[in-house]
């Protein structure tokens, strides 16, 4: 007979074996109330069993257990850490109950666990997947500003060593069966669900004895030895500046997780857990987990999920693809789509042109043959799926035509005019510009209801990112094209409105603008640039304009100026200003023109000196903090006034936008969500940032003048969700 | 201070190659530094039993160098059962540190004759196995900013602008200086031998010196810390110094201290346990400072230590006749010069750990007493000695002839 204890099901066969299924009020099952007051049931009934021969915990859900309470954990806020940390107490409490149960308990994992789902199984004595691709099992706390709360950094090391689980519990890594069956994790891997309880219930059987788990037994040692071993040592030595090096110190998780992996070599298995409860209430709290949680999870999954896709339109899938323009961007698209087994035209002017921006392809997947990662038969297949081609008539049927041509709006004009008669019917026109408004270039189309901008970024293959922009006359059926194709080719769209440098590029070009801005001050341009990594952002402004090139801006910045447009959003003119000089007065045009703000050589980047001589000032200095505030802030502010006009038609795009798009610092949780959680003389959210934006806007001009959308949240005491 | 406190001699073993291929590394520590200890009571014929306090300098404490070596010293070196030891940890300041505390404890009156050095066996207990939360520890190094010295090293040297040529230009002096005063005997007074136990010489003079050392051969040394600091921690350091570009890594084995074993001792006492122990006083300890800056660069505080001592004793960087800056790297010895003022003809003039090695807790003692004979070679008055130590410390001691 079966009980229901608070939605674990609990059934004991003629066996004495309990199987406990789990299924809790929702989707997933997860470590929140209910199941507390199930998990705590559940131990009771079977501490209380006079004959219990096993126990297995089972799923009723498609995954196994999804983990802990975000929601709930949103919630906590500074104080709230010892409730939090009796919280997690109460549950390790009751997984050491089970793990002295004299009879062996087996999880059968029937679906992905993760975090307090898979610490749920490393709390049992055998675990069993079934071989599914859609599994993935993994301690991925870490990616939520977290830590494995509950056992998962002390059982993860006492079972792997910590040289195996420290690298897991770092980066948070997510595998699938048989990766988790090689690592450890889990002790087998079996065909299907119907395989699972039957394996575990054989496996039960033949190891009555195999109750105690293997930090309990008497002679127990952590695999690659404690923290007296020499090789432990080193471990802890080396870990600090290697995950600086990938942190800058700006995330408190992962240091956090280091900590008590030194703790759990240091000291016996039941103080370690009490240590690892205290770490993770101390980051429940933390700005940097309501950010990751927020922006990093919840927002990242409603877009991928199409919070941003129309919803009244039928999926698509695009089967043909024309891409106009054989260059950088139009090489790494055609690989992306060839990837996915999307066929592909790639059309330049010239044959060679378009065979040399196939060879790209040739290239990529040369690369991961040598790494092991394809084979030569891959190499073919996709290959095969690209035509070059110097001939507009190739394109026909295509459903869909994608130009990533030169920035030059009559040349858009005319090939787009061009190829829009060899689109398939119903078929969707595209450009990739990044710089050209897309009501305007629509007004080559016959059809604009049907044309849309495809913003990709460089280089294509690597950047998660898409930002569709939709133009004045886009209809809902192209938006859905493109969010649809966006998701084909496996990467993460976000839809916002057509204006000036559409949000990205809009904001980004103010991080570019604001370090240009300080070395017309005559502020150290190393230290700009330096302060720039600092904040997290991935590269510093001036390196990044270097990549760009300084010759591009001053060409786009001339091409917004004829079209009667240059600064009617984001404020550039610094920026022009700066890139200006360096190409006509010094010749400085970028890196890949022989040199920008930086001298490149073999042996590294170094200031070009001219930026000493012509445009440091003996005496100009600012405190770091205000060059990193103005760095980060001005992003944070344009990303508001995205919102405040509707280019941003969610705070969700505007943060997904800016964590893939921009690089926006991971910490922030994307440059809206970093609002809600900012901190300034001891307020939160809007009205700090307010109070601080009336400072530099003081200091340092109007472009630090808070929109009206932060004036209001702040008075409102509302936050950006 | 109602005592003074002086200086009736400093001995020094010499220093032997900190590898299994080093002369001494047949010779137990405390061996070592009993032989110290026997010579000191030989050349004064001194009543052991009127030694109050024996203290020694050791970094790396554990095993054969644990549990309080200076007692085992003590105690092998057949002194009189009455004569305690104790074993202390400054990092390098270690020796001079010995020595500083013994002066304080003649200078308060507590205390009458106390022997004061440091035993350091490099080749047998590898510096660094006694590991430490500093270091090792995850959660203190990520809270500290901990980096490796020679980071540090490198970044005073970037700071500063000094060249890859610069460093190696200052070790090659060490090496001729310390080559030059070898020849001509400058060290003989107080080098002490380290027979076996059959009375053979087992190394007599420091073996560490290369006096045929150029600036190609320097040149041609690979980077010791390029490694570590690409491991992450140029970028530990860059966050305290953000107006830097990168660090350059220009100290190498051969432009920072070599690894030797070695031991110190020097015997302090007040004027009336001289008299009663007809000790000759050569010189009283003036002033004894140590303080701390930047435990990330780490190496930069011997300047204000030096400051420090000198305003404890009402002196000026121009009372100073002859200075000692521990050469535990190039550019701290560069460094120093530049915090005080001062240039290399009266500072190291006979080289220094560069050449000649640092056993790190011996150094401090050793370092005295290199200063204290060439004060009387040069029949100069002043000197001061001062040391870089771990977490951003510093240490110095002034002394004055009598």
């Amino acid at each position: 007979m079966s009980n229901n204890l608070h939605g674990f099901h609990y059934q004991k066969d003629a066996d004495d074996i309990v199987t406990v299924t789990m299924d809790l009020d929702g989707p997933v099952n997860a470590m929140n109330e209910q199941f507390r007051l199930a998990f705590r049931a559940t131990i009771d009934k079977l501490c209380a069993e006079t004959k219990l021969h096993g126990v297995i915990f089972a799923s009723a859900k498609s995954t196994f257990f999804a983990g802990g309470d975000l929601k709930e954990m949103l919630q906590c806020q500074p104080g709230g850490e010892q409730s939090f940390f009796e919280l997690v107490e109460g549950i390790k409490a009751d997984m050491r109950r089970l793990e002295h149960l004299q009879a062996p308990v087996v999880a059968a994992i029937n679906g992905s666990a993760l975090g307090g789902g898979l610490e749920l199984c490393l709390a049992c004595n055998y675990r069993i997947a079934s071989d599914k691709s859609s599994t993935l099992i993994g301690l991925p706390e870490v990616t939520l500003g977290l830590l494995p709360g509950g056992g998962g950094v002390v059982r993860s090391i006492h079972l792997l060593g910590l040289q195996t689980a420290l690298p897991l519990l770092i980066e948070g890594k997510r595998m699938r069966p048989a990766q988790a069956l090689e690592t450890g994790f889990i002790d087998a891997v079996v065909d299907n669900d119907e395989a699972l309880l039957r394996s575990a219930k054989t496996w039960i059987k033949a190891n009555p004895e195999g109750w105690q788990q293997p930090w309990d037994r008497p002679k127990h040692r952590i695999p690659g030895g404690d923290v007296w071993h020499p090789g432990v040592q080193q471990i802890l030595a080396g870990a600090p500046p290697m995950l600086f090096q990938k942190t800058r110190g700006l995330l408190p998780a992962p240091e956090r997780i280091l900590s008590v992996a030194a703790d759990v070599v240091t000291v016996d298995f039941d103080t370690a857990q009490r240590i690892e409860s205290r770490g993770f209430a101390s980051l429940v709290s933390t700005k940097e987990a309501k950010n990751l949680i927020t922006g990093g999870f919840f927002q990242m999954n409603k877009i991928n999920s199409g919070a941003s896709r129309p919803k009244d339109v039928p999926r698509r899938k695009v089967t043909k693809l024309g891409i106009l323009g054989a260059g950088m961007m139009g090489q790494g698209i055609a690989y992306s789509a060839a990837k996915v087994g999307i066929q592909v035209v790639l059309k330049d002017v010239e044959l060679a042109a378009a065979e040399k921006g196939k060879a790209y392809s040739a290239m990529l997947m040369d690369k991961q043959i040598a790494r092991g990662r394809a084979s030569e038969s891959d190499k073919e297949a996709l290959l095969a799926q690209i035509h070059a081609t110097a001939d507009m008539a190739d394109l026909q049927g295509c459903d869909m035509i994608i130009e990533a041509v030169f920035e030059d709006l009559d040349l858009k004009h005319r090939i787009l005019a061009e190829a829009e008669g060899y689109l398939a019917e119903g078929g969707t026109l595209a450009s990739n510009t990044s710089t050209l408004p897309i009501s305007l270039l629509a007004k080559a189309s016959q059809h604009p209801e049907r044309f849309i901008g495809i913003h990709f970024f460089s280089p294509v293959d690597k950047m998660p990112l898409i930002e569709i922009i939709r133009g004045e006359a886009t209809q809902n059926e192209a938006l859905a094209a493109a969010f649809d194709f966006t998701q084909q080719i496996r990467k993460t769209p976000v839809v916002v409105n057509d204006s000036l440098g559409f949000f990205t590029s809009r904001v980004f070009s103010t991080y570019l603008d604001e370090g240009a801005r300080m070395v017309m001050e005559g502020l150290d341009a190393q230290l700009i640039d330096n302060l720039g990594r600092h904040i997290g952002m991935p590269v510093g402004p001036l390196t990044v304009q270097d990549e760009v090139s300084q010759q591009l801006a001053v060409r786009v910045a001339d091409t917004h100026k004829a079209m009667g447009v240059f600064g009617s959003k984001a404020d550039t003119s610094a920026n022009a200003d700066l890139c200006g000089r360096l190409v006509n007065e010094f010749g400085r045009r970028g890196r890949h023109h022989g040199g920008g703000f930086f001298d490149y050589t073999p042996q590294g980047k170094t200031l070009w000196p001219g930026m000493i001589e012509h445009f440091a000032q003996a005496g100009a200095e600012l405190d770091q903090q205000d060059i990193k505030d103005r760095l980060l802030l001005r992003q944070v502010l344009e990303s508001l006034r995205c919102l405040e006009e509707g280019v941003l038609s969610s705070v969700a795009d505007g943060n997904v936008g800016s964590l893939l798009g921009i690089g926006a610092p991971t910490w922030t949780g994307g440059f809206i969500q970093m609002v809600n959680t900012y901190s300034y003389q001891g307020n939160t959210g809007a009205a700090a940032l307010l109070m601080r934006c009336d400072e530099l806007a003081a200091q340092f001009g109007e472009r630090f003048n808070a929109p009206e959308i932060l004036r209001k949240a702040a008075a409102n005491g509302d936050s950006f969700q | 201070m109602s005592h003074h406190a002086f200086i009736y001699d400093a001995i020094r073993t010499p220093r032997g190659k900190g590898k299994k291929d080093g002369s001494l590394h047949e010779v137990k520590p405390t061996v070592l530094g009993a032989g110290l200890l026997k010579a000191l009571q030989q050349r004064h014929d001194l009543n052991t039993a009127n030694v109050d306090d024996v203290v020694m300098g050791c970094v790396t404490p554990i095993g054969e160098q644990g549990s309080d070596i200076a007692k085992s010293i003590v105690m092998y070196a057949d002194w009189d059962e009455s004569v305690p030891g104790v074993q202390l940890d400054r990092f390098c300041a270690s020796g001079l540190e010995a020595v500083n505390i013994a002066a304080q404890k003649v200078a308060s009156g507590w205390e009458d004759l106390v022997v004061a050095g440091g035993v350091e066996m490099m080749s047998r207990v590898p510096m660094g196995m006694n590991g430490g939360a500093w270091s090792n520890d995850p959660e203190i190094s990520v809270h500290t900013g901990f980096a490796p010295q020679g980071i540090g090293a490198d970044t005073i040297a970037t700071l500063e602008g000094w060249t890859r040529e610069d460093i190696d230009r200052f070790a090659l002096q060490s090496q001729q200086r310390a080559a030059a005063a070898q020849a001509a005997g400058h060290f003989d007074r107080s080098v002490i031998p380290v027979i076996d136990r059959n009375g053979s010489v087992i190394l007599g003079h420091d073996e560490f010196i290369k006096p045929n050392t150029t600036m190609e051969a320097l040149g041609g040394l690979k980077p010791s810390f390029a490694k570590l600091g690409a491991m992450g921690f140029d970028d530990i350091v860059m966050k305290k110094y953000p107006h830097l570009a990168a660090i350059n890594h220009v100290h190498t084995p051969g432009n920072s201290s070599g690894i030797v074993d070695g031991a110190s001792a020097v015997l302090i006492g007040s004027e009336a346990a001289g008299k009663a122990n007809n000790l000759t006083p050569r010189a009283r300890i003036l002033a004894t400072a140590v303080t701390a800056n930047d435990p990330t660069i780490m190496l930069t505080a011997p300047g204000p230590a030096a400051y420090k001592a000198l305003a404890k004793a009402g002196l000026t960087v121009d009372d100073i006749d002859l200075w000692e800056i521990n050469e535990a790297f190039a550019s701290v010895a560069l460094r120093f010069m530049k915090d005080m003022g001062i240039n290399d003809a009266i500072t190291n003039v006979n080289g220094g750990a560069i050449a000649m090695g640092h056993p790190l807790g011996a150094t401090g003692g050793m370092v005295l007493g290199i200063l204290l004979d060439e004060l009387e070679r040069r029949q100069l008055k002043r000197g001061l000695v001062a040391l870089c130590v771990g977490g951003g410390q510093g240490i110095a001691t002034i002394i004055e002839r009598v």
